[in-house]
């Protein structure tokens, strides 16, 4: 099938850690190996419903694992055009194949799809025998997860490497939406400085306080966030910010009581329509916007010369 | 009254018993963590029914140093497991939150005579 499958990786332009995956990986780590095939004997019709069933567009012909033929989806329109749909697939396959090695690293599957314009490569073993396939969203899907999991490992290095300096916080993290699991991470992280920092008690529970609301409305609301904080000595500027879905109804949010958490959050002990009253009582300066579509920014700012909120703080 | 005090308590398991004794300045009971959070202060006990990982994040965040858990609610491994990372006593008990906070408070009171 010629459509334009090649992939925009130019060796010369990548950055190394791109170039480090795609000759790390190899054709094994992407492939699919769920084969749909079908035998030299089997009539064009068959395999057009087999193409159907398992939505491919390109059919190995194989005896006894040995790879013949191709039969592609463009075999079965010139069939279909011709009449000629109960003729055996050994007749009609393509023999000219361009197979790829499951040893090779990526590098040589992406430059292939560059080379030859082919929709997919068939993937043999050392013994010639057929044990993939390979496409280009394999490769995607494969660099994507492999990026991921870099971007992770670098992110966590990144984390270890920079030293903290208690007196000048910035830092942002990212809230998932539902996970409870790691709900709190942030503002615990955060208040462990802050004592470090030995600041007054009454201040580190009222950024605690604050961030901690603020952590659980974008892990029950949104559909995932951001909270950057940035303390220095006078004060500390928490922003969570997500950008979906907003709320509806955003003056009513901020009465105590009001909520939109259904029953499952609530048995949780959460959703009592408290979040944004407590951070607002905690804060000396606070913003809130939200408009359904467009997501919600809340801002507190907590000066630590003013003692705002601490009266229940012995 | 300590934590260990409290181990003497009749109707009182305790389940996660890595903790740092420490005295209890007096106890909050609450279901909702923004409650909790807002109000109950550090050196407390928490009764509550919440037997999840967040009420040890919001335990941790406000200083509590014992969970009481009401009505014998099961209390899953992961909330154990962050417990013990943050040495955070949990009690289990049959009794609800009511009954609990006179148990606690009794003995508080004791302790302050």
């Amino acid at each position: 099938m010629v459509i334009d499958k090649s992939i925009p990786i130019k060796m010369e332009e990548s950055t190394s850690l791109i170039l480090d995956l795609i000759y790390r990986l190899k054709i094994k780590d992407v492939m699919s190996r769920n084969l749909v095939v079908a035998s030299p004997e089997d009539s064009l019709d068959h395999i057009k419903t087999l193409m159907k069933q398992k939505n491919v567009t390109g059919i190995p012909i194989v005896k006894k694992d040995r790879l013949l033929g191709i039969l592609s989806i463009d075999d079965i329109f010139k069939a279909l055009d011709n009449g000629y749909m109960q003729e055996l697939a050994e007749k009609h396959m393509s023999k000219k194949l361009v197979m790829l090695e499951e040893d090779m690293p990526l590098a040589f599957a992406i430059s292939y799809f560059d080379k030859f314009k082919y929709g997919r490569f068939p993937v043999v073993d050392r013994n010639n025998l057929l044990v993939g396939m390979i496409t280009s969203r394999d490769i995607n899907v494969g660099l994507l997860i492999t990026i991921n999991k870099e971007v992770a490992r670098m992110e966590e290095l990144l984390a270890q490497s920079t030293p903290v300096d208690v007196h000048n916080i910035r830092k942002i993290f990212r809230i998932r939406k539902y996970d409870f699991e790691h709900a709190g991470n942030a503002s615990n992280r955060i208040k462990k400085l802050l004592v470090e920092r030995k600041l007054d008690p009454r201040d580190i529970r009222r950024v605690a306080v604050a961030m901690y609301e603020m952590e659980i409305n974008i892990t029950v609301h949104s559909e995932g966030g951001t909270l950057t904080v940035v303390i220095d000595n006078d004060h500390a500027e928490i922003i969570a910010k997500d950008s979906a879905p907003g709320i509806e109804h955003p003056e009513l949010a901020l009465q105590e009581g009001y909520s939109t958490a259904n029953e499952w959050i609530k048995s949780l002990g959460f959703g009592a329509g408290m979040g944004l009253a407590n951070i607002r009582r905690v804060s000396d300066t606070f913003d809130f916007h939200s408009a359904l579509g467009k997501g919600t920014t809340v801002r507190a700012v907590i000066d630590f010369k003013r003692k705002k909120g601490n009266d229940n703080d012995h | 009254m300590t934590i260990k005090d409290m181990m003497q308590l009749k109707g009182l398991t305790l389940v996660q018993q890595e903790f740092e004794d420490a005295t209890i300045s007096g106890g909050y009971t609450s279901d909702l963590l923004s409650d909790v959070m807002a109000h109950a202060v550090a050196d407390n006990v928490l009764i509550t029914i919440q037997a999840h990982i967040n009420t040890v994040a919001v335990a941790k965040l406000v200083g509590i140093r014992a969970l009481l858990i009401a009505n014998d609610r099961e209390i899953l491994d992961d909330m154990i497991r962050a417990a013990q990372k943050e040495k955070i006593a949990i009690f289990r008990s049959k009794m609800n939150q009511f009954e609990l906070s006179v148990l606690v408070s009794k003995l508080l009171a004791k302790a302050s005579c």
